[in-house]
């Protein structure tokens, strides 16, 4: 039986030929990213480091430092690398959010395989790498071993065909795949299909970090001519891709026409199966607060297609926009750009980098009662702040047009002046 | 060879909703908080009071994809509230593995939300993955748990693994 991405990345680092779904390998990790939290949470720290070249650390959860200790587990972390002469080391000032940053700095490489202390790691398989979040003790373990066990899993199959319509962004492509097709609990999924040539990175990226939120384990992406040349400009090392085989077995297929799709939203609490097109939601859904940001949608894209919405025209009385760029290069590039001071004429507030907001951490958190739009990652009950709150998820475009309508509203009309 | 694990037997409290996520298990709210406050904490948006009536050794039994979303370690605080192991008709990949990895015992068995009522007494062979409800007889067949997880089981789990390794501090 032939195998798909994620098996063959699977086997090869377990030093096997094959392996098959249910079979449980030990594997060699080739990338390890240690997060600011999870050395700060912790009771145990590693006592050795097996190999410290493969070793990330990414400082995105509570930064700047907003508490007491939160600052004092910062300190830990840099003692963690000194000590352990960790040179990946991404502290205050070359931040960002940790998997904008594995993208930014090519820590994510195609055959390989990457592990990370937060659930949304599967978005660095749009490098054609296995990524997958793991508990904060097992990455402990990593650091210190190597190693980790993997469970071989089932694949459901996405074949993308068409190109992407003026307007609807990678977060759609999830949002309407979500919808349609529910929950990918226990499964890998793998995306492929000529309509994927029609796909930025930043959409790409979007789509393979909200895998998570279908519950999937790997969400594996071709290494094609974009994904070879982008990283061919970060480091010369070559190049290991995999294909999966032409007799791979999948436990399902499903065919997406990118042409037919319009802007999508999620309901609150849950996406699997709770979402629908921006049109065909009631009208007059009014907001509270309008968030642009995270590992999914705080890239460079999400800021100018917000700056492209905003330009002109004021956030709505009684809203408040935040727009979280993803790391500080993003950061940067959105000031040289002037998309910073377009947002912030508008009365948008753009903050510094980290994950804050989206994980209703710190900075933008919404109260009971409050209705919020955001593209980050993630709407569960709770999830940004109060449990009484609603939380719905859009593209940047879609938050971004909705914030100076004052509810949510599809973005393509605010997008006339040329699209994305 | 892993060692046998013994059999667990307890008292069932029942969430039968699926997708029961990391949010409602931990909010983000709680993680400044002590971890007996984070354990009081547990589930309480879905129901309130439960962290003050649940006792050592019961058994948690939830619906499908229990446990959906973050890598945050809950397992412990369940723990700390004394249930000793998680049946539910399907877990989240991440939540079983810390699951595992914490030492708190975990079997899917699909169906088994159905066929257990809260407060009767289940049997869970962790080994086998079987769920015997000792109140109605009904039995129920999960896949069994592999060896090598259940190694972390018996050796009380992964950090217990890793101390007796020298891999940390």
């Amino acid at each position: 039986m032939g195998m798909t991405m994620a098996q063959k990345i699977l086997a090869s680092r377990a030093g096997v030929d094959s392996v098959e779904p249910g079979e449980i390998v030990v594997c060699d990790v080739d990338m390890t990213v240690e997060l600011d939290i999870s050395l700060a949470n912790h009771q145990v720290m590693p006592a050795r480091v097996a190999d410290p070249e493969k070793v990330a650390v990414v400082m995105d959860h509570t930064v700047p430092a907003p508490t007491i200790d939160d600052a004092a587990g910062h300190s830990r972390a840099r003692e963690f690398v000194r000590e352990f002469g960790i040179e990946r080391f991404y502290d205050v000032g070359e931040h960002g959010i940790c998997h904008q940053v594995i993208l930014e700095n090519g820590l994510a490489r195609p055959g390989q395989l990457l592990a990370c202390a937060d659930s949304h790691t599967i978005a660095s398989g749009v490098f054609n790498c296995a990524a997958r979040g793991l508990g904060p003790l097992e990455i402990v373990g990593i650091v210190s071993t190597g190693k980790a066990w993997f469970r071989a899993s089932p694949t459901v199959a996405f074949d993308l065909t068409g190109a992407l319509p003026a307007g609807v962004f990678g977060k759609d492509v999830f949002l309407h795949i979500a919808g349609a097709h529910g929950s990918a609990e226990g499964h890998d999924v793998e995306f492929g299909g000529s309509g994927l040539a029609s796909m930025p990175l930043d959409d790409r990226a979007t789509l393979a970090t909200m895998c998570a939120e279908i519950s999937a384990n790997f969400a594996l992406f071709p290494a094609d001519e974009l994904i070879r040349d982008f990283l061919a400009g970060i480091s010369e090392e070559p190049l290991t891709p995999v294909e999966s085989d032409p007799d791979a077995e999948y436990a399902a297929r499903h065919r997406v026409d990118l042409d037919a799709l319009s802007p999508h939203v999620s309901r609150p609490d849950f996406v699997p199966g709770n979402t629908l097109p921006v049109a065909d939601l009631e009208s007059g859904v009014k907001i509270d607060q309008a968030f642009i940001g995270s590992c999914a949608n705080g890239k460079l894209q999400d800021i100018r297609v917000a700056a492209e919405i905003l330009a002109g025209r004021k956030v709505a009385k009684g809203v408040r926009l935040i727009v979280t760029p993803a790391s500080q290069r993003v950061y940067l590039e959105a000031v040289r750009h002037g998309y910073v001071g377009t947002l912030t004429e508008a009365g948008a507030v753009v903050t510094n980098s980290t994950c804050g907001a989206c994980y209703g951490g710190h900075m933008g958190l919404v109260g009971p009662g409050e209705v919020c739009i955001t593209s980050s990652t993630r709407n569960f009950k709770g999830r940004m702040g109060s449990p009484d709150a609603s939380i719905y998820i859009g593209s940047s475009a879609t938050v971004a047009a909705s914030a100076v309508e004052g509810e949510i509203v599809d973005p393509r009309p605010f997008l006339s002046r040329g699209g994305a | 060879m892993a060692a046998a694990l013994a059999s667990i037997e307890g008292r069932a409290w029942v969430f039968p909703e699926a997708n029961i996520n990391t949010d409602v298990l931990m909010p983000s709210s709680t993680f400044r908080l002590s971890r007996a406050e984070q354990a009081a904490a547990v589930l309480s948006a879905v129901r309130p009071g439960w962290a003050e009536e649940v006792g050592e050794g019961d058994v948690l039994v939830a619906g499908r994809n229990f446990g959906t979303g973050s890598a945050r370690a809950v397992p412990p605080l369940l723990m700390d509230l004394g249930i000793r192991c998680i049946v539910a008709d399907s877990i989240s990949d991440l939540f079983y593995r810390n699951s595992i990895n914490s030492g708190l015992p975990a079997v899917q068995c699909a169906g088994v939300c159905g066929a257990v009522e809260e407060g009767q007494v289940l049997a869970v062979d962790i080994g086998a993955g079987r769920v015997a409800n000792r109140d109605t007889g009904a039995e129920l067949q999960g896949p069994p748990t592999p060896g090598l997880l259940q190694e972390i089981l018996a050796a009380g789990g992964l950090r217990a693994q890793l101390e007796a390794g020298g891999h940390v501090r």
